[in-house]
C-alpha cells in the first residue's frame, strides 16, 4: 500500500538547512496497522506530513497505492488527500463553527458530493463511532473524546486507503485514550490501513508492527506478537 | 455552486461584526460619493437655472444713442437696427449658425373675456424659436414662416400669461385674446424661466404681423446671433460689431450707439466655477473611496490571517488552492458588491427624497435645484470599489493557498 525508498528531507531556516529525513525505506501493507515511534526531533511528523501528502520531500521515491507520490501541483495533492487519505490529529482541527456532523461532512463537500448525500454519510459514519445523538453538537460542547471520535468519523468519510494518525490520544485522558484505541483499531479490523505516529509505548504496543525512528532513519521495525 | 454561496454565506454569519464593519465600509464610501455628486449636480443646476432657458452660446445686439462724435457727426444720435442689418451680417460674417431680429412695442394689456394680463409684447420671426431653442413650448405650436407669409393674427403665450387669462381647465389654444386692442388667436403656449419667470408674462407674434399693425417697416431692436459649432464667440461678436458699426458710421470705440451681451462671458467664469467643483468632488470622493478601499484591504488581510488554521485544515481534507482562492474572494465581492449597492441605492433614495422635498414644497434654495447623480459614475465607482477589494483579497488569498497545509495548521 505504501512504499518509500530513501526518502530525504531538508528542511530550511535562514541559510542553515536542516537534514530531518536522512534515506528513510519503508513498506507497509494494506491492511496494516503500523506505529511509528521516535523521539522528538526523530523526525516522525515529517514523516507522517509526507505519507499524507501534506509536505514534499526533496528525494527518493513514494508509491501510495502503486501510484508514484512526487512533485506534484497543490490542486493534484489536495485531490489525492482527499480521496485517498484520512487524517486523525493530536488537536482534532475540527472547525469550530460548524457541528459534529458539518464537520464529518466537509471532505464530501471538497469531491463535490450533494449536500443530502453528504448529510446521510456523515450521520452514517457518526453512527459508528458511537456519536449518533451528538449530530447537531458544535465542538466546544463535546468532550476532548467525542471530538476525536468526530474527527475519526470525518477521517472515514471518504473511504480512504489510509488513515494516518498524529499522536491521536495525545490530548486525551487515559481511559478516553483506551476508547479511541478501541476504535481505531474496531476500523482496522474493518480492514482499513492505519498509520499511528505516538511516542507512548503501549498505545505502539496495540498495533501489529511498531517502527522506530532515529536521526532521520528507520532504526528498527518489530512485528508485535 | 448554490452549494458554495450557502458555504460563504455560513462564514459571513460566523464573523457577523467583521462582515457587519466592512460592509458599512464599502457602504459609507458609496453613500457619501452618491451624496457628493448629488450636492455637486444640484449646484450646478441651480447655477444653470439662473440662466434660465437661453441657450448658453449666444449675443445680442441692441442699439441706443451714440456716445462719441464720429465721421463728422455728433454724439447723441439714435441708432436703429434694420432687418436689412441681419442680411448683411449673413453674408459678411462667417461663422455664424443662426441669426434672428427680436422686435418689442410698448407693453400693452392682454385680455380675455374679463381677465386681463400685462406684459412685454414681441414680434419674431420663425428662426427666433431656432435660437431659442431651450425654450419649451408646453401647448401648441411655435410661429412658423406661413404666420410670417400670410401676416397671420396669432399669438404664442408665456404660461404666466395663460394662467392669468384662462381658468384651469380651459385649452388656451384657439382662442381669442385681445393684444392691446387688436384680436388675435392663440397658437402656443411656452414656458421660459429666464428673467426669474418674468420671460414668461410675454406675448410673442410673427414679426411681420407686428409690422402691419404697428408699423416702423423693417425695424428691430435686438439681434441676436449663435455661432457655428467651434466659433469662438468673443471673435463672432467682434466681427458682428465691427459690420453693424461700419453700416451705422458709428466709432468702434462706442459702446453706448451699439451695444452687445455676450454669454459665453457668464459662461466663462461658470464654466470655471464648474470645474472646481468637479475637482473639488472628485478629490472628496475618490478619498473616501481611497479609505473604503483600504477598509477592504485591511479586513481582507486579516480574514486571511486570522482563518490561516481553518485554510490548513480545509487543505488537509482536500480542499484545492482554487477552493480556497474563490471562496476567499466570493465572499469578499459578494460583501463589497451588496454594501456597495446598498449605498448607492440609499444615497440616490436620500437624494430623491431631497430633490422631492425641494419641489414640493416650493421652496427655492439659491443655486441648489434638483440634485441628481450620475448613475454611469457610480456605477462605475461601485465596480471599482468591488473590483480592488477583490484585488485586494487576492494577495493574501493566493498567500493563504500556497502555504502547506501543516504549516497553516500550527498556525494560531
Amino acid at each position: 500500500m505504501i512504499e518509500l525508498r530513501d526518502i530525504q528531507k531538508y528542511y530550511r531556516m535562514g541559510d542553515q538547512s536542516v537534514h530531518v529525513l536522512k534515506g528513510v525505506d519503508l513498506h507497509i501493507r494494506e491492511g496494516e496497522l503500523v506505529s511509528i515511534m521516535g523521539s522528538s526531533g526523530s523526525g516522525k511528523s515529517t514523516l507522517l506530513n509526507i505519507l499524507g501528502i501534506l509536505d514534499s520531500f526533496d528525494s527518493g521515491t513514494y508509491l501510495l497505492a502503486r501510484q508514484p507520490v512526487s512533485r506534484m501541483g497543490e490542486s493534484e495533492a489536495a485531490q489525492l488527500r482527499n480521496r485517498m487519505l484520512g487524517f486523525v490529529f493530536q488537536s482534532f482541527n475540527l472547525l469550530p463553527f460548524k457541528n459534529a456532523a458539518e464537520n464529518v461532512a466537509l471532505p464530501l463537500y471538497y469531491q463535490g458530493v450533494g449536500r443530502r448525500e453528504r448529510n446521510r454519510r456523515a450521520e452514517e459514519i457518526l453512527d459508528m463511532v458511537g456519536l449518533s445523538d451528538r449530530r447537531t453538537f458544535m465542538p466546544n460542547q463535546l468532550s476532548g473524546g467525542q471530538k476525536q471520535r468526530v474527527a475519526i468519523a470525518r477521517a472515514l468519510v471518504c473511504k480512504p486507503k489510509v488513515i494516518l494518525a498524529d499522536e491521536p490520544t495525545g490530548a486525551l485522558d487515559s481511559q478516553t485514550t483506551q476508547e479511541i484505541m478501541e476504535l481505531l483499531k474496531d476500523i482496522h479490523r474493518r480492514g482499513n490501513t492505519l498509520i499511528i505516529v505516538t511516542h507512548e509505548q503501549d498505545i505502539a504496543d496495540q498495533c501489529e508492527r511498531q517502527i522506530f525512528l532515529r536521526d532521520g532513519v528507520v532504526k528498527s521495525t518489530a512485528e508485535v506478537a | 455552486m448554490l452549494d458554495g454561496l450557502q458555504e460563504i454565506l455560513f462564514t459571513l454569519r460566523q464573523n457577523k461584526l467583521r462582515t457587519v464593519l466592512t460592509a458599512f465600509g464599502v457602504f459609507w464610501g458609496i453613500f457619501m460619493l452618491v451624496l457628493l455628486l448629488g450636492a455637486g449636480r444640484g449646484m450646478q443646476n441651480g447655477i444653470y437655472q439662473d440662466f434660465g432657458s437661453d441657450v448658453l452660446d449666444f449675443v445680442i445686439v441692441w442699439t441706443g444713442d451714440t456716445s462719441l462724435a464720429y465721421h463728422g457727426m455728433g454724439p447723441g444720435r439714435k441708432i436703429q437696427l434694420h432687418e436689412a442689418d441681419i442680411d448683411a451680417l449673413k453674408q459678411q460674417v462667417p461663422g455664424i449658425r443662426l441669426i434672428s431680429a427680436e422686435r418689442f412695442v410698448e407693453n400693452g394689456t392682454i385680455t380675455y373675456e374679463r381677465k386681463n394680463s400685462n406684459g412685454q409684447i414681441l414680434g419674431v420671426p420663425d428662426e427666433y424659436f431656432r435660437v431659442k431653442d431651450d425654450v419649451p413650448f408646453n401647448f401648441g405650436r411655435k410661429i412658423n414662416p406661413l404666420d410670417l407669409d400670410e401676416t397671420r393674427k396669432v399669438v404664442v403665450i408665456g404660461t404666466t400669461v395663460a394662467d392669468r387669462l384662462f381658468d384651469k381647465g380651459v385649452d388656451p389654444i384657439g382662442k381669442d385674446i385681445r393684444v392691446k386692442d387688436v384680436v388675435m388667436k392663440v397658437a402656443g403656449v411656452f414656458y421660459d424661466k429666464g428673467g426669474r419667470g418674468q420671460n414668461s408674462e410675454r406675448v410673442l407674434m410673427p414679426l411681420t404681423t407686428m409690422q402691419r399693425i404697428y408699423g416702423g417697416g423693417d425695424i428691430t431692436d435686438n439681434i441676436w446671433v449663435r455661432p457655428l459649432p467651434g466659433v469662438d464667440g468673443f471673435e463672432l461678436e467682434k466681427k458682428v460689431l465691427a459690420v453693424l458699426k461700419r453700416r451705422h458710421d458709428v466709432s468702434p470705440d462706442d459702446n453706448r450707439g451699439i451695444a452687445s451681451f455676450n454669454m459665453a462671458e457668464p459662461m466663462k467664469r461658470v464654466t470655471g466655477l464648474f470645474v472646481g467643483i468637479d475637482v473639488f468632488i472628485w478629490f472628496v470622493g475618490l478619498g473616501t473611496l481611497m479609505a473604503g478601499i483600504v477598509g477592504i484591504s485591511n479586513i481582507m488581510i486579516i480574514t486571511v490571517k486570522e482563518r490561516t488554521k481553518e485554510i490548513g485544515i480545509r487543505k488537509a481534507l482536500g480542499a484545492t488552492p482554487f477552493h480556497i482562492v474563490s471562496t476567499l474572494l466570493l465572499e469578499s465581492t459578494l460583501v463589497t458588491g451588496i454594501a456597495g449597492y446598498l449605498g448607492l441605492v440609499i444615497g440616490v433614495a436620500l437624494l430623491e427624497l431631497v430633490a422631492f422635498g425641494l419641489r414640493s414644497s416650493g421652496a427655492q434654495m439659491p443655486y441648489f435645484e434638483n440634485p441628481g447623480v450620475d448613475f454611469q459614475l457610480a456605477i462605475t465607482a461601485l465596480a471599482l470599489l468591488v473590483g480592488v477589494g477583490v484585488l485586494a483579497g487576492l494577495m493574501p488569498a493566493l498567500r493563504a493557498a500556497r502555504i502547506t497545509p501543516t504549516e497553516a495548521m500550527k498556525s494560531e
